[in-house]
């Protein structure tokens, strides 16, 4: 009794001291928050504000947007950059769904049926997903040339393949170990084949599992540059990342700057937008891969 | 019985792989076996049919040209920087939104952005950002005092290596905080609380038990990313196009290949490339086991 009487009075001043402290440390976080929110978002933001300005006012750091849509219209009327978006779109959503097929069932095979070769065939399926895409670029040329494809966007679906395929196998592989056993050990029993264990019992659960990776699929195939630089030439069939890369003014001091803006605003706005809707689905795919692996 | 079974199951495993293979043959296998062999030729891009085999010549070619092994160290000491600013920016991130503080919700969302824009965007818009005129960026520093007239960010030589890794930071760091925050979350709070109530400093339980817990998720991180940076093309390419200051081994490799139609040489330091990754991630991979078996 004595003992806590005497106690209290230090013990109180600490911990008003030490909630002063919290307090102030509280306030330096938001602070840091801030400053990465502004790190992350005001590049984008600011292209957004300088593609909506016209002439001299492109020139000004106005932080605000002039909201004139000249670039945007431009572009729209512009017959090469549509055709670029075209088949940026074909290329991407080809190669997703290919990549997801192809993915899937080598998931099934790897996340459900034991055989005695299956952590080599993940380290293989690893070991093609992180060389570099330069080092097949040579061989890819001859097997394009070959098949006929050099300078159509097909060619790029093939080739996206090298790097989309070892990634939806892997991440559905571990997003099919994630769902317990005991879902298909009564069809097992009822000796249901393999094809119809994935068709009618796995699939159907799969849905989110399916976006996530497709998402981040096609994310991958809409962003490429190397192959898609590589093995197109001629403008019609160039994808949107590369007509970005070369859009060029007529000499150093006439960049268009707010052209590439205004292109550059549309290609990601809608990545943009499927990311942040998908925002919890994407970070699950992302990790999942990496986490477990 | 069951061993019957057993070789019913391993067949279907085939069976459900057999897509997948047939994939990594045509797309992979295949193409990096020419690829070695081209190495060996002097074939020309125009027609590859027609070629004599030059044994180790194009390799010797490559290892004698000066401009290979400016390659080599911009690669390295871009790969090397970056990801060490990554890793510590994003762990610095991925603390501060682990936390329950107002907003936190948002930059999660937000840090996705960089991370979904491409490169050749990204490239772009910063490029921009910097423009020694009218860039944002100088019209600020000028604003502050801190410079009195524009700096030349991406013309000038110098500079330029230094603005490749910080644009490779911003779009990057962000796959670092995914992966050390999903880190942090497998983490049992008790240890924390425990420590916590005994009294031990932030920074020593930062130190001590955080970091420790942390660095399975991080070396994987860090792995993936060096990997990635090793072969980076498009950033440079954008950028700066073939400027030796921040020419990468992917564009060295590519020059060779496509811009000076040399088949045989470019497969060469196309193969010197693969080496060379594989090295560098067989040193990764021993030193995060190495980590792990002293950990135990």
């Amino acid at each position: 009794m004595m003992a806590d009487l005497t106690l209290s009075r230090p013990l109180r001043r600490s911990s008003a001291h030490y909630r002063m402290r919290r307090r102030a440390f509280r306030a330096l976080q938001v602070c840091a928050l801030g400053l990465v929110l502004v790190y992350t978002l005001f590049p984008y933001y600011w292209a957004f504000v300088s593609s909506t300005k016209q002439g001299a006012a492109l020139y000004r750091s106005v932080l605000l947007p002039a909201l004139d849509f000249t670039y945007y219209r431009q572009l729209i009327d512009n017959p090469v950059f549509m055709g670029s978006l075209l088949n940026s779109a074909y290329v991407a959503v080809s190669t997703t769904c290919l990549s997801l097929i192809i993915g899937i069932s080598a998931a099934y095979a790897l996340g459900r049926i034991d055989f005695p070769q299956r952590r080599a065939v993940l380290m293989v399926i690893l070991m093609i997903s992180i060389f570099p895409q330069v080092v097949v670029l040579s061989g890819m040329f001859e097997l394009i040339n070959w098949l006929g494809l050099f300078n159509r966007p097909s060619a790029l679906v093939l080739t996206y393949l090298l790097s989309t395929v070892p990634f939806t196998t892997w991440i559905l592989t571990t997003f099919i170990r994630e769902f317990p056993r005991e879902l298909e050990e009564a069809a097992i029993v009822d000796g249901c084949s393999h094809l119809r264990i994935l068709m009618k019992i796995l699939l159907p659960l799969m849905g989110p599992s399916l976006a996530s990776t497709g998402i981040l699929a096609f994310i991958l195939a809409w962003n490429e540059f190397l192959f898609a630089l590589t093995f197109t030439l001629t403008d019609e069939n160039r994808t949107v990342p590369v007509a970005i890369g070369l859009i060029a003014g007529t000499n150093r001091y006439e960049y268009p700057f707010g052209q590439i803006m205004a292109a550059s605003v549309t290609v990601t706005l809608p990545l943009i937008a499927v990311v942040l809707i998908f925002q919890r689905r994407i970070v699950a795919g992302l990790t999942a891969g990496a986490v477990k692996g | 019985m069951s061993a019957r079974l057993a070789r019913r199951d391993h067949r279907a495993a085939w069976f459900f792989l057999l897509p997948v293979i047939a994939a990594m043959l045509v797309v992979a296998v295949w193409p990096l076996g020419r690829t070695f062999f081209f190495a060996f030729t002097d074939a020309y891009l125009d027609d590859p049919s027609v070629y004599t085999m030059v044994g180790l010549a194009n390799f010797l070619e490559v290892f004698n040209d000066p401009s290979w092994w400016l390659a080599v160290r911009n690669t390295l000491v871009f790969t090397v920087i970056s990801v060490s600013i990554e890793t510590v920016l994003g762990l610095a991130i991925a603390l501060l939104i682990n936390d329950a503080i107002p907003g936190r919700g948002l930059a999660r969302a937000a840090i996705l952005v960089p991370w979904a824009i491409p490169v050749v965007v990204a490239t772009k818009i910063w490029e921009w950002m910097l423009n020694d005129q009218f860039g944002v960026i100088n019209k600020v520093l000028i604003e502050l005092g801190l410079i009195d007239h524009g700096v030349a960010w991406t013309a000038s030589g110098s500079l330029i290596m230094g603005v490749v890794i910080f644009i490779d930071v911003w779009m990057t760091t962000p796959f670092m905080v995914l992966l050390i925050l999903a880190g942090l979350q497998m983490l049992s709070h008790e240890i924390f609380e425990a420590a916590a109530v005994d009294g031990i400093p932030a920074w020593k339980r930062f130190w001590s038990i955080t970091l420790p817990m942390l660095r399975p998720a991080i070396g994987v991180a860090v792995l993936f990313r060096s990997l990635d940076a090793l072969r980076m093309f498009d950033l440079s390419y954008v950028l700066a196009g073939s400027n030796e200051k921040v020419m990468t081994v992917s564009i060295y490799a590519r020059d060779r290949l496509i811009s000076f139609q040399e088949l045989g040489v470019g497969s060469a330091a196309s193969t010197w490339v693969f080496l060379l990754v594989a090295l560098v991630a067989i040193i990764l991979i021993g030193a995060l086991r190495l980590d792990k078996a002293a950990g135990h």
